[in-house]
């Protein structure tokens, strides 16, 4: 803005009658105030005030002292994908700020709430190119919900309690707090409560109560209806009401990447995940809907293939708390701002008051022809005894774990196998990175949940590239007496640009090929961590339950298939039914392909 | 098409950096920017022109309106509105003749003559974008040495209650009564 008015900070509510305190200590205080009992972080110049307060203020606030501040942030995403409270992280000036850009990219594409307090050089310093001076509010400003340069000390108190209230509500993301050095050392009194000031923001809540009363009819109406669900159905904590409207409708639900969880992959009524490595039948059946009702979701490209050619037929109602997020990537017919949770409580009682009990009998024909899909191209791999095949090593994390640990991944085949695979059943149970896809995000996530959930299994499930991006937090993993496991999948190679280069560009491999990897049960020891190994089938499962079950941080490298893909797998360019299915489905195809419409 | 918007947007340092940052870093074209406090000092108006298509434009519009200190957005574009755009034009007259002939053009299309220098004058002119452009387009033989655009301001001619409320009319119009 042209001008700036240099407003007083309003001072609302009662003076409390403590003592001044320097900026340092109102932060922290600030921090309690909002319930935080962790802070993943990594000291320096410009945080020497606030590391200062941190060594006085005792057991009330826990910092988690990382080996990289990517690795601190994605232990505070983790932390909070896991929990759903708010992940906090707590760095210096410049690098200490540029090194967690990947995280907060990763957070405001995931929507994962998170303040992120970064120093800054001292007031009269910025502008100067000082040591370690970065604009870190113009760095963050594209991928942050929201971020603050604290310019007052009496300022502090009341931008903390703003970023945490922006960072958890209506979509959450991240938002971040820059705090001049200087800013950190001035003092004033404590407030004891603070008012918000945000009169431009107001995260939706219902939907107007006709707009129910015309979607509910119009899925009502529908013949070939298919409920497509994702990440805001876990932050809303809808998965209750979920259940209960996709049971009470009898529909066929498939959830995103980042839904995995919040409806059991196990429950008859679940397609699984649909998109580019997808299950065939979800993606299908997208196809031939006459219906699609969409909560929580933002019809992103990995889910809809190429536009022109996704669900041609379909009516789509889209509910979500952006309005940004409706009607962006594909023509919406209702487009309905509100949170998941509220507006399928208002179906739900909608249904109710409507009186009429939807038999599923009505969906007979449409679920006929999603069994056919599902019987012609169920997943499927070829088993072998030479070599462990890496879907193979997700089944039997299933399997071991009950279906029950938390995973952690990166992105790439291990992600797609692992959600294929694994058979998530509750949400906050698959922490990955989906929307901006960050290789080295699954460690330090697993050790950031593991952090919260002490009592819980985590395990880490990442690939032998993307586990030697952020490695290095083995040490933190150790240090705070951890129990986290890591399953590095090894091919000796990045898997899936190895595997776009084997079908998109003739197999000429490019810089795909790790020719050297360290020894990963050296580098688990030399980190005071157990390493484990399983290079053949007989071996896989023996490594993965003795690397369980034993306590403290353990590595276990599994070797697997080099040369394997994933599959099915939408091509690029291509709509969401002309999906390239497992070279052993062709081995076995039975005539009569179900997939168009006859 | 071309689309107005009128932004209202809480007054603070570097809000204006966010909206110019989204259109950059959404691809969405600015074709011209004007801002201003309006008569509440806490907000400002922003009057932006863009184009795109109606889908884009939505798009744009619910970027805007997501970004937490903006208040409320408006496409002028589809509301009783009117708009002007201020332009400096510093043109060329080295002989008399020219001189006559341009300021009996100044004086045929009501224009004002903001500064009359020994080879030149200086013409400030307002009008709605297509005018402007056609003034500049009569004025180019001529020789312009230097020209300036404001960009458009739009107003609306039935603000709802909302934008008056914002924009701090309320406030004017209860100040005027009281006198």
């Amino acid at each position: 803005m042209p001008v700036n008015t240099a407003e007083e900070p309003a001072q609302s509510g009662q003076e409390s009658t403590q003592e001044p305190m320097r900026g340092a200590r109102i932060l922290l205080e600030a921090l309690l105030r909002e319930g935080v009992d962790t802070i993943f972080g990594y000291p320096g110049g410009a945080v020497l005030h606030i590391y200062d307060e941190l060594a006085r203020i005792g057991p009330r606030l826990r910092h988690v002292l990382a080996r990289h501040e990517q690795g601190a942030i994605h232990m505070a995403e983790g932390y909070s994908k896991a929990t759903g409270k708010t992940g906090v992280v707590l760095v210096t000036s410049g690098p200490g700020a540029t090194n967690t850009i990947t995280g907060i990219a990763n957070a405001y594409m995931d929507s994962t709430p998170l303040v992120v307090i970064t120093g800054q050089v001292p007031r009269k310093m910025i502008g100067t190119d000082a040591f370690q001076e970065v604009d870190t509010i113009g760095i963050t400003r594209p991928c942050t919900k929201y971020n603050y340069m604290v310019r007052d000390v009496r300022e502090l108190a009341g931008i903390v309690h703003e970023a945490f209230y922006l960072a958890a509500s209506g979509r959450p993301g991240p938002v971040l707090v820059d705090i001049p050095k200087d800013v950190t050392a001035e003092e004033c009194l404590f407030q004891d409560s603070c008012e918000l000031h945000l009169p431009g923001y107001h995260p939706p809540a219902k939907a107007r109560q006709e707009e129910v009363e015309r979607i509910l009819e119009r899925v009502l109406a529908a013949e070939r209806p298919v409920f497509y669900v994702g990440g805001g159905i876990v932050h809303s904590g809808a998965t209750d009401e979920l259940m209960a409207l996709a049971e009470a409708l009898q529909l066929p639900v498939t959830p995103t990447l980042m839904g995995l969880g919040c409806f059991p992959a196990a429950h008859p009524l679940s397609l699984g995940m649909l998109g580019m490595h997808g299950t065939y039948w979800a993606n299908m059946a997208m196809t031939e809907a006459d219906l699609i009702l969409a909560i929580g979701v933002r019809f992103d490209d990995r889910v809809t293939g190429a536009l022109e050619k996704f669900a041609p037929r379909a009516e789509i109602v889209h509910v979500d708390v952006d309005a940004s997020s409706l009607g962006k990537n594909v023509p919406t017919h209702w487009m309905i701002e509100g949170d998941a949770k509220a507006v399928m409580q208002q179906l739900l009682d909608a249904l109710t008051a409507g009186g009429s009990r939807p038999s599923r009998q009505r969906l007979d024909n449409w679920w006929r022809r999603i069994e056919s899909w599902k019987a012609y191209a169920p997943l499927s791999y070829q088993r072998s005894s030479e070599v462990i095949k890496p879907q193979q090593l997700c089944e039997e994390l299933d399997r071991i774990t009950g279906g029950e640990a938390i995973m952690a991944t990166d992105v790439g085949q291990h992600q797609m196998w692992l959600a294929q695979y694994y058979g998530f059943r509750r949400p906050r149970q698959l922490l990955t990175s989906g929307g901006l896809g960050a290789m080295g995000y699954g460690f330090p996530a697993a050790l950031g949940a593991q952090m919260a959930l002490p009592e819980q299994q985590v395990i880490a499930f990442v690939g032998d590239g993307g586990f030697q991006m952020t490695a290095q937090e083995l040490a933190t993993a150790v240090q705070y007496g951890t129990n986290t496991k890591i399953v590095v999948m090894n091919n000796n190679s990045l898997g899936m640009v190895r595997q776009w280069q084997e079908i998109f560009y003739d197999r000429n491999y490019s810089h795909v090929d790790m020719e050297w990897t360290p020894d990963f049960i050296k580098l688990a020891e030399a980190y005071g961590a157990t390493g484990l190994r399983a290079r053949h089938p007989g071996e896989l499962t023996e490594v993965l339950e003795r690397g369980l079950s034993t306590p403290g941080v353990v590595v276990m490298e599994i070797l697997v298939e080099q040369e394997e893909n994933v599959y099915p797998m939408i091509p690029p360019g291509a709509g969401i039914n002309e999906m390239v299915l497992s070279p052993s489905h062709a081995r076995n195809v039975p005539a009569g392909d179900p997939g168009s419409e006859p | 098409m071309r689309h107005t918007l009128s932004i209202l947007v809480e007054n603070r340092f570097g809000e204006l950096a966010r909206i110019v940052g989204l259109f950059g870093a959404r691809g969405y074209n600015i074709e011209s920017l004007t801002v201003a406090e309006t008569l509440d000092p806490q907000h400002s108006c922003v009057t932006l022109v863009t184009s795109g298509d109606d889908r884009t434009i939505e798009q744009i519009v619910k970027q805007v309106n997501k970004l937490v200190r903006v208040l409320h957005v408006a496409d002028l574009t589809s509301h009783a509105h009117f708009e002007r755009e201020l332009v400096l034009i510093n043109v060329k007259t080295e002989t008399s003749a020219a001189m006559q002939t341009v300021l009996s053009l100044v004086s045929r299309r009501h224009l004002h003559v903001a500064e009359v220098m020994e080879d030149g004058l200086i013409i400030e002119a307002t009008g709605e974008w297509k005018q402007i452009n056609a003034l500049v387009k009569e004025l180019m033989p001529f020789g312009i040495r230097h020209i300036v655009r404001t960009g458009t301001v739009a107003v609306w001619k039935n603000p709802t209650a909302e934008v008056m409320e914002m924009a701090g009319m309320t406030k004017a119009m209860f100040c005027k009564d009281q006198a």
